[in-house]
């Protein structure tokens, strides 16, 4: 354990884990758009910066990858700190002017409006989709491409990808909302990776409820028999001991 | 070639190639680095090697192919050995008449360099003022091998260091020489290399890797591709004696792909090398093993950063991390790694040699041994400069750059590449080293100078850099990716005219959140070029924000071109050559009419016109 202090608190911490693993344990609030923690962190918003010093010296570090250190004196919103995540927040909002989850955490750090020409996106390329698609789902459908401002997320040359399997975890951790899922009858359409599934009908409920590549991958990765797939979720029954079959 | 067992073994060898070559026989040496091949050299050397045929030389006078000796201004460049008579410009046409005058111990004089302000002529290199006040330590050999040939570098001592380091010095000696002299990173970090090995050689985990950084993305900057296209066994050397310093036995050179002459050179310099047993197992019979492999990179300016170096290496995007946990505990593969760049490793063979006491008597206090430097711009002898550590802007730019082209007056010098910053006239007699350089709010970085004179516009030039990065951006943080084009984009409407109150202010906003926010160096030095102009040049951005004004006449939609009626005789050689037929011929003996209607402000009248009658304001 290493002690350190974080704003007014002295808190203990496990060594290797985060000043902002750390903080969100105590409660102490950091704006935070490309962290979430199912993945691995990369450091890409910026919005997570405080000022760390040690021996008089002090700098600006992402807390989302600063390891706790002993002694180390965190300081989470000092005035060097607003200030950045003004601009930073400004020029994301200047991007996605349109996107409430901006808006609002724009009003929350004071910034009313922006001198910047308006974009219109919807996209703030966190990279948390790519990054659960590969860490949590394994099939790495989609990934960032290009450089700088024409930087995307995407599917290999923009086709429909063979790998997405149409899980939706990508619009799940989307903090904007830009990646939709649509379930329309027997189909699911994702409409930013040009991605079209056939559901699964339940066999208890007939209702559509998974796509068969999502189920097919599920059964491969887990080595289960066919039967375990072809129920919802709604439809299966807590007590293991009673099989739906009885029900 | 059997592979050399020991350091007495190469001394032998070393003897046998000495003796083989006789000291006396003439030579010339040609350039046929990248420089001189794009101005035609390869037309050039094979004119040569048919003249000697012809000539009935051959084995009498040698003709060498080596790398490039910096003077790329006035290439193909041209020594003739043992005399070391040293021609420029020079032709297919010219190759006869050179061959001849070897034969009759002639020098031909209309092919010697002529100094442009006393119009002496100079024979010999050491007479040219462009290398007579260089210190050319790691760049001086280029034009006495033939880089293809291992033979001619062990004839010049090579890898004497190497064996020296092997078989007189402990690891951890090596380490100490390296540490004692001072060395810092020539990438443009300026990080003392000593401290790196140690860090790294004292990190737990194994393997440990070694990388040659040979990114070099600033397109001004080619020291790197001229030590690897010419002298690649320097690197190599001084690579493998930093291994075993560090305890690494597997190394890799980052090369980008568009540097095809280096990447075959250094490709063959390494093939040689392990073939004589400088490289691969038990290194000169010491017991020592090093292998290397080659990289090739895409040509990303953000890949010469050392995490998305690695990044690149280990096949996946080249972007940077945060460097939390240093490169040196966690880098390649998430093992200990040490990264220099091409001319920190090129200097190590020297230290070993002469020792950190010489290196150490070369330089300032904090930046020791010499510096290469590309001098471009609008300097008269624009190349390759190496220097010692200290010297003075002004003796770079006048005494080895020959002064501003067409005796205009200078105004500032870039330095550092595309995120360095601006230096203005009032600091020309400052001593270049790392500490100062960063002083000055610009930085040693690339390498890279670029002289400009009072042609040049302050808030274009920043401009300029500004879409550089903003091209070269990642785009993985959104300081540098959304940062930099904001900042981009306000400079353009400055440049436009469309400049407001509060820009200037606004900019130096941005440049303080780039340089706390972004992730990498790449991004963090990304506003200098900005606020270093900001800072040295703030009334020529006024002049434009308020006064819709470009004072250096170059921002396009603040200028318009003039006849000035006195001046104008009517030649109508304007008229030609407007594109836009803008320009109206109004009978000899008087003077044209301009139509600002339909002028593009291209400047073709402006460059055209012999008389000056053609104004800009």
């Amino acid at each position: 354990m290493v002690n350190l202090w974080i704003d007014d608190h002295e808190v203990k911490a496990k060594e290797g884990s985060t000043i902002l693993e750390v903080a969100r344990e105590k409660g102490i609030h950091i704006p935070t758009l490309c962290y979430h923690d199912a993945v691995s962190s990369a450091g890409a918003c910026r919005l997570c910066m405080v000022e760390i010093s040690k021996n008089a010296h002090s700098r600006l570090v992402t807390s989302c990858l600063y390891p706790v250190e002993e002694g180390l004196v965190v300081k989470t919103n000092t005035e060097r700190v607003i200030n950045l995540r003004r601009v930073i927040i400004e020029l994301l909002l200047a991007r996605c002017p349109n996107v409430k989850v901006i808006q609002d955490m724009a009003r929350e750090l004071g910034v009313e409006k922006t001198e910047f020409e308006l974009e219109d996106k919807d996209c703030i390329l966190c990279g948390l989709c790519v990054r659960v698609c590969e860490e949590i789902v394994g099939v790495s459908a989609i990934s960032l491409v290009n450089r700088g401002n024409k930087r995307e997320a995407a599917t290999p040359f923009y086709e429909a990808s063979n790998s997405c399997i149409g899980c939706g975890s990508c619009a799940y951790v989307c903090p904007t909302g830009c990646i939709k899922v649509e379930d329309v009858g027997d189909k699911r359409i994702i409409p930013r990776w040009k991605a079209e599934f056939k559901l699964k009908k339940c066999r208890v409920c007939g209702n559509y409820f998974a796509p068969e590549a999502q189920l097919d991958y599920l059964r491969r990765e887990l080595g289960l028999p066919e039967e375990e797939f072809e129920v919802c979720p709604n439809c299966r029954v807590i007590d293991n001991d009673v099989s739906y079959e009885e029900v | 070639m059997p592979r050399i067992n020991s350091p007495s073994e190469l001394e032998e060898i070393r003897k046998e190639i000495q003796a083989k070559r006789d000291p006396n026989k003439p030579c010339i040496a040609m350039c046929a680095g990248t420089g001189c091949l794009a101005l035609g050299a390869r037309k050039v050397i094979e004119s040569f090697k048919e003249e000697v045929k012809r000539q009935g030389l051959e084995g009498k006078v040698d003709v060498r192919e080596n790398g490039c000796p910096g003077f790329c201004e006035r290439g193909t460049v041209v020594v003739i050995y043992p005399e070391g008579i040293c021609y420029l410009g020079v032709k297919s046409e010219d190759a006869a008449e050179v061959v001849l005058s070897i034969q009759e111990k002639k020098v031909i004089e209309r092919l010697l360099y002529v100094n442009p302000s006393t119009g002496e002529k100079a024979t010999y290199e050491q007479e040219i003022p462009f290398y007579r006040n260089q210190i050319r330590h790691l760049i001086g050999n280029n034009t006495r091998i033939d880089p293809r040939n291992i033979d001619d570098y062990l004839a010049l001592g090579g890898y004497g260091a190497l064996a020296k380091a092997l078989f007189q010095r402990t690891a951890d000696e090596v380490l100490e020489e390296v540490k004692k002299a001072n060395l810092r990173g020539r990438g443009g970090g300026g990080f003392p290399t000593g401290k790196k090995w140690e860090t790294c050689r004292n990190a737990l985990e194994k393997p440990k890797y070694v990388i040659v950084n040979c990114d070099e993305g600033d397109p001004g900057a080619f020291m790197d591709r001229a030590l690897t296209e010419g002298n690649p066994h320097s690197v190599l050397e001084g690579f493998i004696i930093g291994a075993y310093a560090i305890g690494s036995h597997e190394g890799y050179v980052y090369i980008r792909n568009e540097y095809p002459l280096a990447v075959e050179n250094l490709g063959i310099a390494i093939e040689q090398a392990e073939e004589y047993g400088f490289l691969g197992k038990n290194i000169l019979g010491s017991g020592f093993d090093f292998t290397v492999r080659v990289g090739r990179g895409g040509g990303a300016f953000v890949c010469g950063e050392s995490t998305a170096l690695m990044a690149s290496l280990e096949g996946k995007v080249g972007e940077p991390r945060a460097k939390y946990i240093h490169t040196a505990e966690k880098g390649l593969w998430d093992k200990p790694t040490n990264l220099n760049n091409v001319e920190t490793w090129a200097n190590v063979p020297l230290i070993i040699n002469k020792g950190a006491d010489w290196f150490g008597a070369i330089g300032t206090e904090g930046s020791k041994g010499t510096k290469i430097f590309s001098l471009v711009g609008k300097v008269n002898n624009t190349g390759l400069v190496e220097v010692p550590m200290g010297i003075t802007l002004r003796d770079i730019i006048y005494k080895i750059g020959g002064g501003i082209r067409g005796n205009k007056k200078f105004k500032a010098v870039q330095t550092g590449g595309p995120s360095g910053g601006v230096i203005p006239e009032q600091f020309l007699d400052a001593p270049i080293d790392f500490d100062e350089l960063t002083k000055l709010g610009s930085m040693m970085g690339s390498g890279g100078m670029i002289v400009m004179d009072e042609d040049n516009c302050m808030v274009d030039i920043a401009k300029y850099f500004l879409s550089f990065l903003e091209e070269e951006s990642c785009g993985k943080c959104v300081p540098c990716r959304e940062g930099v084009k904001r900042m981009e984009e306000i400079l353009s409407r400055i440049s436009e005219g469309r400049g407001k109150e509060g820009d200037i202010q606004q900019l130096e906003r941005l440049a303080t959140a780039i340089a706390e926010g972004a992730l990498c160096a790449l991004g963090k030095t990304a506003p200098n070029p900005v606020l270093t102009t900001i800072k040295y040049f703030r009334e020529e951005y006024e002049a434009h924000i308020k006064e819709k004004r470009c004072p250096a006449g170059v921002c396009k939609e603040l200028i318009n071109y003039f006849v000035i009626d006195e001046k104008c005789p009517g030649c109508g050689i304007c008229v030609k050559n407007c594109p836009q037929g803008s320009i109206t011929f109004m009978g000899k003996k008087n003077p044209v009419v301009l139509d600002q209607s339909k002028c593009t402000k291209c400047g073709t009248c402006f460059d055209v016109c012999k008389l000056g009658a053609i104004e800009v304001r």
